[in-house]
């Protein structure tokens, strides 16, 4: 699409002057990184940002907190995995966090985020400016999407994170004894924890394709965070129904709780690898949805 | 209306260019051209098709048919390369709301690869020293009031040097001191060689700033060309002072003039009061002496004769139509 044969006023030494007729030989285009710096600043700068972070992070505190407060509940085998654990070990306080955000709290937020992509800039208005900057709508969708990808990230490492610290504060920490009986130390199951969290993350990727694609469909972002948060719960309840098993392995939602592998020795791959590769083909699909729908639709808002 | 000239030397032209938003055609077969270096009235009633014509030249939206070439290339075919040449403020200005304008306009400038992130921050202080946002800079847009938005607007426009600005009612919601300072930007522009392609609904603001304008009504341009030719288009107006009304009246219908009214056939009771009669000259190849000689040797005793172009305001509102109801 970006052809090496641009023409654009020249001198760029002196700022703010108009040019004669004069088109010189072009300045190399810079590599556009300068554009996903500023979406990650302007996603970060933000209030709402910051107010979900915080929310994410209230999780595990929450959790630690009633634990420390009860710890005989804990042990009556109800209430998530794990949670009778969190009293011999403080860092089961994340693993236990990320098993309660990611039905509901995780979705959400990246719903939101996602949702906001696209139909977000639309509704401030701001979209036609980045569009005849000229932002390139290729390259914009690519940003939009890095920069949910990464909150994603961030959003997953913040659980984990408040968790592990909580843990460490309120309960001893000590070797792990894995789902496969085995013991493993300290620092090894900070190594777990992250690879928990990068499964988690890379469970997200899919959902925030859709959220992208949803995003490019209106100018009003509260209807696509809506309505990709409703598709992450909708998704969750098929997976439950039995007369719909064969539609299961293709729910986006389907692997979201299957990171136990990741917890016995030696580390299973197999759900993680079809996690990814079902997450990709999610990624690919509404990906290429977005690109059709976006690179044709007149901005009008 | 314009000669037609070699496109090189237009900034915009566009051929039939046509939008339909369902049925409803916004923008009808249009065919402006826009002269390199010509600041540019486009002019037309709300609703008329400015903002969606605007927003094909900048590929924003689709043209149902029609060809574009803006800067003497394809549009949207060579949107890429076209587009860091243009500065435009399209139907408002829109900005992040909790980013201050300097955060703004900074975020803006990061979308056009060609922009020098070295020169950036100067570049943004220039900008916004050219609109006099300087001392407010720092604040938070939310807390902006409307013209400071335009302003805004208008300096995201001149963030790198542009050979060509589309602003799209850059005037609106400005004060009077606003809008005298974005006329003094507009030529100040202009001579240092940047085409202005302005969009307005206010007549009175094209003739103040501008050097060539089109008019749009109901999607269709019906007139464009250089502000002289526009005026001297269409008819003039005459009027005589002179208490022989009668005759008057009778000679220059006689000459083929459209009086504005037939009126009593009786005498005034005053057979030497002055009374005005006025018509519109229809044929403009009639000079004013031969209209009043006639008027003499017809024993009409002239006491005033003036003879003036329509007001472009007249023409507008006669191009356009009068009604105050939106055309669909
Ligand atoms: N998104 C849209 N969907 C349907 N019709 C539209 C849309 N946008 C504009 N129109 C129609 O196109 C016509 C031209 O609108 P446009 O915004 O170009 O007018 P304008 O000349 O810029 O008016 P104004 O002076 O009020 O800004 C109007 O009749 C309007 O109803
Ligand atoms: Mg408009």
């Amino acid at each position: 699409m970006m052809s090496g044969e641009a023409t654009v006023p020249g001198d760029a030494a002196v700022p703010v002057t108009a040019p004669g007729e004069a088109t010189e030989a072009p300045p190399r285009p810079a590599s556009g990184l300068a554009l996903m710096a500023s979406e990650l600043t302007v996603l970060y700068r933000r209030r709402r940002t910051w107010a979900m972070l915080a929310a994410l992070a209230a999780i595990p505190i929450l959790i630690a907190i009633a634990v420390r407060l009860r710890p005989t509940a804990a042990g009556s085998g109800r209430g998530p995995q794990f949670l009778n654990q969190i009293t011999d070990n403080g860092l089961f306080v994340a693993v236990t966090a990320l098993l309660v955000s990611i039905p509901l709290f995780l979705p959400l937020t990246i719903g939101v985020v996602a949702g906001d992509t696209i139909s977000g800039e639309a509704s401030h208005g701001t979209l036609k400016y980045l569009l005849v900057a000229p932002a390139g709508r290729v390259r914009l969708l690519v940003v939009k999407y890095v920069g949910t990808a990464v909150f994603c990230v961030t959003a997953t490492l913040t659980v984990v994170i408040a968790g592990a610290i909580i843990g460490a504060v309120l309960f001893p920490i000590g070797p792990v004894t894995l789902l496969s009986g085995d013991t493993i130390a300290v620092g090894d199951s900070l190594v777990r924890l992250l690879l928990i969290a990068g499964f988690v993350t890379v469970s997200l990727l899919g959902l925030s394709a859709i959220g992208l694609f949803i995003s490019t469909l209106t100018d009003v972002p509260v209807g696509a965070m809506a309505a990709t948060i409703v598709l992450s719960i909708a998704s969750q309840v098929l997976d439950t129904l039995p007369q719909l098993d064969w539609l299961h392995p293709w729910l986006f939602s389907h692997y979201w709780f299957g990171f136990a592998d990741l917890l016995r020795q030696p580390i299973s791959w197999t759900s993680f690898g079809d996690n990814a590769l079902l997450q990709a083909g999610y990624f690919a699909v509404f990906g290429a949805l977005a690109y059709g729908r976006f690179i044709t639709k007149d901005v009008l808002s | 209306m314009t000669a037609t000239r070699p496109s090189a030397e237009l900034a915009i032209e566009t051929l039939g260019l046509t939008k339909r938003f369902g049925a409803h055609a916004a923008v009808d077969g249009i065919d402006l051209a826009v002269p390199r270096g010509a600041i540019f009235g486009f002019l037309g009633p709300n609703g008329s098709g400015k903002t969606t014509t605007i927003r094909m030249m900048l590929g924003l939206a689709s043209a149902t048919s029609g060809d574009i070439r803006m800067l003497g290339r394809d549009m949207p075919r060579d949107l890429h390369q076209v587009l860091p040449r243009i500065g435009a403020l399209v139907e408002g200005p829109a900005f992040y709301p909790f980013l201050s304008g300097a955060a703004n306009l900074h975020r803006l400038d990061t979308a056009d690869r060609f922009a020098p992130a070295s020169t950036r921050r100067a570049r943004v202080n220039v900008a916004l020293e050219r609109v006099g946002l300087t001392h407010a800079a720092g604040k938070k847009v939310r807390a902006y009031s409307l013209g400071m938005k335009q302003r805004l607007g208008i300096a995201n426009a001149l963030l790198t040097p542009r050979e060509l600005l589309v602003l799209d009612e850059p005037t609106n919601g400005l004060d009077p001191q606003g809008t005298r300072e974005v006329r003094r930007l507009v030529r100040s522009l202009a001579e240092e060689g940047t085409t202005v392609f302005v969009s307005s609904h206010l007549l009175a603001e094209v003739e103040q700033m501008c050097t060539h304008a089109a008019v749009m009504s109901a999607g269709s341009l019906v007139a464009q060309g250089t502000l002289e030719d526009l005026r001297h288009v269409g008819e003039a107006r005459v009027s005589v002072r002179t208490p022989d009304a009668v005759i008057a009246r009778g000679l220059l219908a006689n000459l083929g003039l459209a009086l504005d009214f037939s009126g009593p056939e009786a005498q005034s009771p005053d057979p030497e009061a002055d009374e005005v009669v006025s018509a519109s000259l229809v044929d403009r190849g009639m000079a004013p002496e031969a209209i009043v000689a006639a008027l003499v040797t017809g024993g009409v005793r002239v006491r005033g004769f003036t003879m003036e172009d329509a007001s472009l305001e007249d023409r507008f509102v006669a191009l356009t139509g009068e009604g105050f109801d939106i055309a669909q």
